[in-house]
């Protein structure tokens, strides 16, 4: 599934490569994580729970990431996505939106979250704020709001409301149904990135602003709806992160923006803007959380854990980065 | 009038410099002979390769061919660097100075003074300020900012650290542009007295009458060569101006049509002014007509293309088609039928990584969508047609649009605003960087849209090419329009003459 490759590829090695080389890399990546797995652990790696599990992990943020390789497509930043979930688990997790049943908390985090997610588009287009400011000030803000709403307790999915709940037990076809959440997600997104004009003004818009201006596209509507875009995935991560947890708090998410920033670098997106795809951002979240599952299983210090995450970032954008230089 | 130097041995000799780049020889055998004491001035058009010689002189381009000689020994001029401790220093048009530091550390940047890494500040404030004076400008603090100064003193801190490096000679590129007249007496008062002091300058101006005042010798570049070799600074304005405008290279202009009677009014321009930039524009331009602006860079012309664009915001009115043209929104006037070929088209134009087809539909991604959905079938065959049309080469549609040749990526520019039938056409430098031959394809593709009804309003550097092209051509010198004839009626001297010599000839510097 990656974009348009030309079909004939033989003829121009170099958009060939552009197109491939990074996915080819990433899935190579997390094939040998695999083997790792079964190499180390063949007892628990392999296992249908395990597997499940990793997949649930990598769902919550995997649906953020879908909003931040749009955003970052578009040649900005979103920092704020942690603090926003955190927000719209708190937000629908209230007494008084639980009173209104399952359905009405499931439109809240979602309206809270594309809510923020244009406060923060509405800073950066109109206000012509730089989005790592205005996105590092929604983080800070949000997760303060949060606490303020929840009075920094926990606050539980009501009996009631189990249906939430049960996005996370259950399973279809031994999935759980918020995998199938995820998997809409990224389906969705690939679609409107990809298909739609939407999807091209993005790249227009992060690739070279002043041209697609001069081309009629109205760049700061644009890219309001792209933090919007970001805030809507939030929200929905929300609902994910109540399913599994059966809580709203104001701890949810803490440093997920640097999971899924990490996760769109190292799936070839361009931090300049302009250049990326959502099945590299995807592949990235997978290594990541395979790694983390890794380090579980094998009972390491979760500092080394750390350690390799840094290192794999690093990797991925020098090979990347290598492969650009030899292209041109 | 400065002393005429003695007629020693050159200081700086350049022979036979040849410089290519993609798709043109910017520099075709130039020679420059530059004596020491003496202020050099460098003549040519936009174009000529003034701009490509300096740089190779600041050591910034390494010439293909030819030699630099420094008091009569070879020189490699290798980087900035290099040329800087030879003893050549540059001053661009745009002064790279950081604003955010101070007067001091922006004279002795990349020679600051230090000890075991840290700077001495009060060493290195009492050598600007002594450098300061020496340029008679003692006032200005070595401590100040240099973004809170304003363009002239900006020009004596480029100037200070130009003598900073012991220059021997020194080059300036349109020093005077960003200045007010009694500024531009205080630089040539400078000028004077680093000259007298051995200092060879080499100055580059569009403005004759300065010439005239500060040069002892001029050199004429004409399509990357010299056409004449340290001519004396009093030769006649006609000589210089047919010296400069002389050309070897064909133009080959599609025929123009006979005016047709009255064809209904397209664009209205009426008293449209950027305060500071341009005021009380006034034109209008008909359907099939081609209006060409003629002027400097720096007179206003491309500001006005934009602001008609509405892509800068501008008090005045403009009507297209009798409709309002609201500013500062440029997705409104492309639904209202205008399309802009802007100046600079890899940065303002062009998705450099994108595929031909993708920069060629992005202006009317709408049209092959339905409900925000693209039939990207539709949009590929629409492209594939537009690059059969306009004869973009290499012909296919998929391939990055930065690996085509200047014309084919203009081409490219031009296919976007054939997507949909365009009312108004601006088209901002349309050949540059366009070899000869693309060029007549593009003129005649411009010729076919006005014959089909299309207006268009062309700003270039380049007379002739305004001259060939256009029907009607409005002069523009310093934000006003102070000409207007059609195009038949003018010839390039002409125009060059309203283009350069400033209306207050009289108010000369005493």
């Amino acid at each position: 599934m990656t974009e348009a490759t030309p079909t004939s590829v033989a003829r121009r090695p170099f958009l060939g490569r552009i197109g491939e080389v990074p996915h080819v890399g990433l899935v190579a990546a997390l094939v040998l994580l695999a083997i790792v797995g079964l190499a180390t652990r063949p007892e628990n790696f392999a296992t249908s729970s395990n597997l499940v599990s990793i997949l649930a992990l990598a769902s919550t943020i995997g649906v953020i990431t879908v909003g931040m390789t749009f955003v970052i497509i578009g040649g900005g930043i979103d920092l704020s996505v942690g603090a926003v979930m955190a927000l719209s688990s708190v937000w629908a997790t209230t007494l008084a939106t639980q009173s209104y049943g399952p359905v009405v908390m499931i439109l809240c985090a979602v309206l809270v979250g594309t809510g923020a997610g244009l406060v923060n588009g509405f800073l950066i287009s109109y206000g012509r704020m730089v989005p790592f400011i205005a996105t590092l000030a929604m983080l800070v803000a949000a997760r303060g709001l949060a606490q303020r709403m929840s009075g920094q307790r926990t606050q539980l999915v009501q009996q009631a409301n189990t249906a939430i709940v049960e996005l996370s037990t259950t399973r279809v076809l031994g999935l759980p149904l918020l995998v199938y959440v995820f998997a809409l997600v990224v389906a969705l997104g690939w679609i409107l990135l990809n298909r739609t004009t939407f999807g091209r003004r993005t790249y227009a818009v992060g690739g070279n602003p002043e041209a697609a201006r001069l081309a009629g596209i109205d760049v700061r509507r644009h890219t309001m709806l792209l933090y919007g875009l970001s805030g809507l995935c939030c929200g929905i991560a929300a609902v994910l992160i109540m399913a599994r947890t059966t809580t709203g708090s104001s701890t949810h998410g803490d440093l997920y923006e640097l999971d899924a920033i990490a996760a769109v670098i190292i799936g070839g997106t361009l931090l300049s803007g302009g250049r990326g795809t959502i099945i590299g951002s995807i592949l990235g979240l997978l290594i990541f959380t395979v790694i983390t599952n890794l380090f579980i299983l094998n009972g390491l210090n979760t500092s080394d854990q750390l350690i390799a995450k840094g290192l794999i970032i690093v990797v991925a954008v020098l090979m990347q980065r290598r492969g650009a230089l030899t292209g041109t | 009038m400065p002393a005429s130097p003695p007629d020693t041995a050159p200081l700086l000799t350049m022979r036979g410099i040849v410089k290519r780049f993609p798709g043109v020889r910017a520099l075709d055998g130039v020679d420059l002979e530059v004596r020491a004491g003496e202020v050099h001035c460098l003549l040519g058009q936009n174009g000529a390769g003034k701009s490509t010689l300096i740089k190779i002189l600041a050591g910034a381009h390494q010439p293909d061919e030819g030699e630099v000689l420094l008091d009569g020994e070879p020189v490699r001029l290798a980087t900035p660097t290099a040329a800087m401790r030879q003893g050549i220093a540059t001053i661009y048009q745009e002064l790279d100075l950081v604003d955010g530091l101070s007067v001091a550390e922006n004279i002795l940047l990349g020679h600051e003074r230090a000890s075991f890494g840290f700077t001495r500040r009060g060493e290195s404030n009492r050598i600007a300020a002594d450098l300061l004076r020496r340029l008679g400008h003692g006032e200005i603090p070595p401590g100040t900012e240099v973004g809170r100064l304003p363009p002239a003193a900006k020009q004596i801190v480029s100037m200070a650290r130009a003598l900073s490096h012991d220059a021997r000679l020194i080059v300036m590129d349109e020093p005077s542009a960003a200045l007010a007249h009694d500024e531009v007496a205080n630089l040539f008062r400078i000028i004077r007295e680093i000259t007298a002091q051995g200092v060879a300058v080499v100055y580059i101006s569009h403005r004759l009458e300065e010439i005239r005042e500060i040069g002892d010798r001029i050199t004429v570049l004409k399509d990357g060569r010299t056409v004449a070799v340290g001519l004396p600074a009093t030769t006649p304005t006609g000589r210089v101006v047919s010296l400069m405008t002389g050309r070897d290279v064909e133009y080959v202009f599609p025929p123009r049509p006979a005016p047709s009677g009255e064809r209904p009014e397209v664009l209205r321009v009426e008293g449209l002014t950027v305060p500071g930039v341009f005021s009380d524009v006034s034109f209008s331009v008909r359907a099939g007509e081609i209006v060409g602006l003629a002027g400097l860079v720096g007179s206003g012309r491309s500001e006005i293309l934009e602001a008609v664009y509405g892509a800068r915001r501008a008090s005045g009115r403009v009507l297209l088609d009798g409709r309002a043209v609201p500013p500062g929104r440029t997705a409104v006037s492309v639904r209202l039928g205008m399309g802009l070929a802007p100046e600079e088209r890899k940065a303002q134009a062009l998705l450099l990584d994108q595929s031909v087809t993708r920069n060629i539909t992005l202006a009317g991604l709408g049209r092959y969508a339905r409900a925000g959905w693209m039939d990207r079938r539709r949009e590929a065959a629409e492209a594939a047609r537009l690059v059969e049309a306009l004869d973009i080469r290499p012909p296919d549609p998929r391939r990055p649009v930065k690996t085509l040749s200047g014309g084919n990526q203009q081409k490219a520019v031009l296919a976007r605003w054939l997507v949909e039938p365009r009312r108004l056409l601006l088209l901002d430098e349309p050949t540059r960087g366009v070899d000869v031959g693309a060029r007549a394809e593009l003129y005649a593709v411009v010729r076919r849209l006005a014959d089909e009804g299309v207006a268009v309003l062309l700003v270039s550097s380049e007379v002739p090419e305004v001259l060939g092209l256009a029907d009607r051509v409005l002069v523009v010198r310093e934000g006003r329009i102070v000409h207007e004839a059609p195009a038949v009626e003018l010839d390039e001297h002409r125009v060059l003459d309203l283009v350069m010599v400033s209306t207050n000839e009289e108010s000369h510097v005493d």
